[in-house]
């Protein structure tokens, strides 16, 4: 190769190449999804017992919405863009991304947006406390002083997200191999080309809430006051209008992560490989078109509870295409369960656990009883958590030995594995217990009869934060003192070019493009 | 310029993105004020309505109350003068709100109507309404707010009430032009 990376820290400042940039990316989610996870520890341990233990009642509102925004935009977001960075150039044959500058500045401009958001919990009035949805009044008349800065902190990881799209765009559009056609592309490709597009389209919504947001706080405007002539209840259409399509921005390319492990360690060609490809983009066109699904108790007409309903209910078609073909790939497939495989499997279980329950919540008449309980909570973790973080962390096990030349300890892994497997039920399933009953989300307290449920929940939560700080030391002992691989293939059933290249991945890949046949 | 195909790509993408955001400031808070005015989402009813001759139906009789709300913390005394009446649908009805300033100090409201069940807010006509209006009063001293309104006979068979409230704003302060008069 021409040259290798550069010393000291101006590698990491300026540089252009995609793997230095996924790795960034990477760790930096991983920090945010510790910050993140902390959130979640102090929430948990404020609802380990009935009464007001530990926090304040205003900072525990913090702390709910500091998670989720955190968690969203910090943690999962990010994740899935270092994976893209590191994985879609290698997997169509391409030296770079296709802007790899911009690439750069998309990088960049995260840990300053998160360095603001951070920020408000130190300001006078606190940071942010009307929930990750901020709703209107709540964000605007009634929000504390920091509000500014969050909409400032919004506004950067919008064009930090929307940047790093159009590279994916232009990268899967332009660079690929020669006789790399689109329906030959790996469907973590398919499935992150499709993502682009809609973070292309709702990111700029998102922006244009929280300008509005910003106009009624500052310039007088009444786009969601109802005293200048504005409706909050817009705000709400605006929110999920970018809202709905951002739960499938994160579910996606998770989508594609898992259909490159099972296939691997199912020793079997991905089944249905068209088929998915189409209910990707099925479900990426449905994904706008029923958003006021989250808002069935605002008052909406008999149609329009029907229609959003009915919608939202075919989304169930194509996600159960996907369902059933990761089955009928490991159907009769020479299974094996190294960590990567554990962490897929448990994803197919987990998610569609996660899918059922968010049938059951789009029944509009019996989601008049489910809002706003655990019942939400507990379902949109089944999918978050279950389905986005458990397929990242299969994904690292699963292209570690390439990224860094050395292989994890699988003892060490399976053992992450079950902990989180086991702690992650344990917190959530019992919510959907405690949301039957009633209990609403986003209290600080709750009454008496809720309270066996939630020790247990706050048991597995604490369980479940263990497991991630025993995958940071999988991460770091790995790289450290793994065991050095030599061999390009990691893993014997693995299939496509990110498997043709050394291991570890050099500096520099297909400088000169592979023949795909 | 753009020449290279990645560039001209770009380009288009970044276009879409800025479509996307101003697309979400200028089109859609209109087209949600335009669809709320046609279905009557929200309980939103129109702006000021012109009386055409009209016959009465009067095998119909439709109960008509009246609810008021004061917002966040406005001070005043508001309510309506009556509080239920039965109207046939083509008959103009007069009604009175009184408000009370009972502060020491001048200030200004507006009034947001809405009408539940929302199938009847196209149908709940205003001929007169001081929710039209700002309404500026001065420490301590009250006023009998007029509102002329319309059942339209037109109203589904299935409605025999309809709720009109008023929501009470303070908006003291903040009150550069008054609001467009169709707005509501």
């Amino acid at each position: 190769m021409a040259h290798g990376p550069a010393k000291g820290i101006g590698r990491w400042l300026f540089t252009t190449n995609h793997k230095d940039i996924g790795t960034m990316y990477l760790w930096f989610s991983f920090a945010m999804f510790l910050l993140g996870g902390f959130f979640a520890m102090v929430i948990r341990a404020e609802l380990f017992q009935p009464g007001m233990q530990i926090i304040r009642p205003e900072f525990f509102n913090q702390m709910t919405t500091m998670h989720g925004l955190v968690m969203v935009f910090g943690a999962i977001m990010p994740a899935f863009v270092g994976l893209a960075n590191w994985m879609i150039p290698l997997q169509i044959g391409a030296p770079d991304m296709a802007l790899p500058r911009m690439n750069n500045l998309s990088f960049w401009i995260l840990p300053f947006a998160f360095a603001i958001l951070s920020s408000t919990l130190f300001m006078e009035g606190g940071a942010p406390n009307f929930g990750w949805t901020f709703y209107a009044p709540l964000s605007t008349t009634y929000a504390p002083p920091s509000v500014n800065y969050f909409i400032f902190a919004i506004h950067i990881m919008g064009a930090s997200s929307i940047m790093g799209s159009i590279n994916i765009i232009a990268t899967v559009l332009n660079l690929r191999a020669p006789g790399m056609t689109m329906m030959k592309m790996p469907l973590f490709v398919w499935t992150w080309l499709i993502t682009a597009f809609l973070l292309i389209a709702v990111m700029p919504v998102l922006a244009g809430a929280v300008t509005m947001m910003l106009m009624d706080i500052n310039f007088g405007t009444s786009f969601f006051d109802a005293a200048g002539g504005g409706d909050p209840v817009l705000f709400q259409h605006v929110f999920w209008f970018f809202g709905h399509p951002e739960v499938y921005i994160i579910i996606l390319p998770a989508f594609g992560v898992i259909s490159a492990i099972i296939p691997t360690f199912s020793r079997k060609p991905l089944f249905g490989y068209s088929s998915m490809v189409y209910a990707t983009a099925a479900i990426a066109f449905l994904s706008f078109i029923v958003w006021a699904h989250h808002m069935f108790t605002v008052g909406m007409p008999l149609t329009g509870e029907l229609y959003f309903m009915y919608a939202t209910m075919l989304i169930a078609v194509p996600t159960g295409v996907k369902v059933f073909n990761w089955v009928a790939t490991m159907f009769k497939g020479a299974m094996s369960f190294e960590t990567p495989m554990l962490f897929a499997i448990a994803f197919v279980i987990l998610f569609t656990i996660g899918g059922f329950t968010g049938l059951m919540l789009a029944i509009a008449p019996s989601d008049i009883q489910y809002h706003d309980t655990y019942f939400v909570v507990a379902h949109f973790h089944y999918v978050m958590v279950a389905g986005a973080v458990f397929s990242g962390t299969g994904a690292v096990y699963y292209w570690l030995p390439k990224w860094c030349g050395k292989m994890y300890n699988e003892t060490m892994g399976k053992l992450q594995f079950w902990i989180a497997f086991i702690g992650f039920n344990i917190t959530f399933f019992p919510q959907h217990f405690l949301g039957l009953a009633g209990m609403p989300r986003r209290y600080a307290d709750y009454a008496l009869q809720f309270a066996d449920w939630n020790m247990v929940s706050s048991i597995g939560a604490f369980m479940y934060g263990a497991a991630q700080l025993l995958f940071l030391y999988n991460v770091i002992a790995t790289i450290v003192a793994g065991k050095p691989v030599t061999e390009p293939k990691t893993w014997d059933g693995a299939e496509g070019l990110e498997w043709t290249v050394a291991t570890p991945a050099p500096y520099h890949t297909f400088s000169t493009p592979p023949e795909v046949k | 310029m753009a020449t290279s195909p990645t560039q001209r790509l770009v380009v288009k993408l970044l276009g879409g993105a800025v479509a996307m955001f101003f697309f979400a400031i200028f089109v859609l808070p209109p087209i949600y004020d335009v669809f709320c005015d046609i279905t009557g989402l929200g309980g939103k009813t129109g702006g000021k309505y012109v009386a055409e001759e009209s016959v009465v139906d009067e095998s119909r009789t439709i109960r008509v109350q009246f609810v008021v709300t004061n917002n966040g913390d406005m001070p005043w005394e508001f309510k309506p003068m009556v509080h239920e009446v039965q109207v046939h649908p083509g008959q103009a009805v007069p009604i009175k709100f009184l408000a009370r300033n009972t502060t020491d100090r001048d200030m200004v409201a507006q009034a947001i109507p809405s009408v539940s069940p929302i199938n009847a807010a196209r149908y709940f006509l205003k001929t007169e309404c001081f929710c039209f209006n700002q309404q500026p009063l001065a420490a301590g001293e009250d006023a009998e707010l007029p509102v002329v309104f319309i059942v339209d006979r037109d109203l589904p068979s299935a409605v025999h009430t309809i709720t009109l409230s008023y929501t009470l704003f303070d908006i003291t302060g903040r009150s550069e032009a008054p609001l467009a008069a169709s707005t509501y």
